[in-house]
């Protein structure tokens, strides 16, 4: 089966605390230079069938209706070719 | 007798407390099933707070899909009054009925406190029993509570009088512009974070009965309608 995966971030203009809240933990933990860290979710989707043009648009407008919330958040759909 | 629904979905809360709220106002409070499309012939809907299909995947976005809300969203937009508290209010802005988005609140704390707002606009279904600029008491917990909305939504709602409340005093989640709560342009749908339903009897705590308003205000819309 094929794999197709939404990443799903904050909008750029949207404050993001949690990353924030990581970002301020990294120096405490010695992992230095780091200017800033924003915080997403990933979907990973195992695509029954072929992973076609029709496919990623069904998943585009999955992504759009439901896995994003487009108001705040901005999605990108990939195939995944790394799967098996 | 006036008959307000109360949804229940997986994880919500507060709906026995809406449901005591909506008696003590005087109506019949009509528990409504998330799985279930009929809404009984009810005269309006709470959407109550809680943390409904726990809160997977964004606060209010699962419940926003189930089979009543297709029904309270043909309605609303209707003209049928809905309010959403908390939870409701996520609900309602992932459905669309109103603008805008929450957010995880900007402390990253949960809040549980007794909050001050200001009503902004006394004229919708929920508020008429206030007057505008009113200052009220109201108990406040959640945790993703912030009002997020672009700079063009935030300036329509504000020239059209959609804020209905705003926090006082102190800004407990990093709302934009102190938002509390907001109407729909024809004042039928209102969502707001506090919880008018823990302060309808002057047993519970120093806001005794200010969130009353919110239940005799469209209990006579009903009546007089």
């Amino acid at each position: 089966m094929a794999r197709v995966v939404v990443d799903v971030m904050l909008k750029p203009e949207i404050l993001d605390p949690q990353g924030q809240a990581v970002q301020r933990a990294l120096p405490r933990l010695g992992f230095e230079g780091i200017a800033d860290v924003r915080q997403g979710k990933r979907f990973e989707l195992e695509v029954e069938g072929p992973v076609d043009d029709a496919a990623l648009a069904r998943i585009r407008e999955m992504a759009e209706t439901f896995l994003a919330n487009t108001v705040i958040e901005d999605f990108t759909v990939r195939v995944d070719g790394s799967g098996s | 007798m006036t008959r307000i629904g109360v949804v229940t979905f997986p994880g919500t809360l507060d709906d026995r407390d809406t449901q005591r709220a909506v008696r003590v106002a005087g109506a019949e409070a009509v528990p409504l099933w998330h799985r279930d499309k009929d809404l009984k012939q009810v005269d309006a809907v709470v959407l109550p707070g809680g943390f409904s299909y726990g809160d997977y995947l964004r606060a209010g976005a699962i419940s926003r899909f189930s089979p009543v809300m297709e029904t309270v969203i043909e309605q609303a937009r209707g003209g049928m009054p809905v309010l959403g508290i908390c939870n409701g209010f996520q609900v309602l802005t992932e459905s669309h009925l109103l603008p805008g988005a929450m957010l995880r609140n900007e402390s990253l704390h949960f809040v549980c406190r007794e909050q001050k707002l200001r009503v902004e606009n006394a004229g919708t279904a929920w508020t008429a029993d206030y007057s505008a600029g009113q200052e009220i008491h109201i108990p406040l917990k959640n945790i993703d509570g912030r009002y997020t909305a672009d700079e063009r939504t935030l300036d329509m709602l504000e020239a059209e009088g959609r804020v209905a409340f705003r926090y006082l005093d102190v800004n407990p989640n990093g709302s934009q512009r102190d938002i509390a709560g907001i109407t729909n342009e024809a004042g039928n749908v209102v969502g707001l974070m506090p919880h008018p339903e823990h302060a309808v009897e002057p047993l519970i705590g120093t806001a005794g009965t200010d969130g009353l308003g919110f239940f005799t205000s469209i209990l006579k819309k009903l009546v007089a309608a």
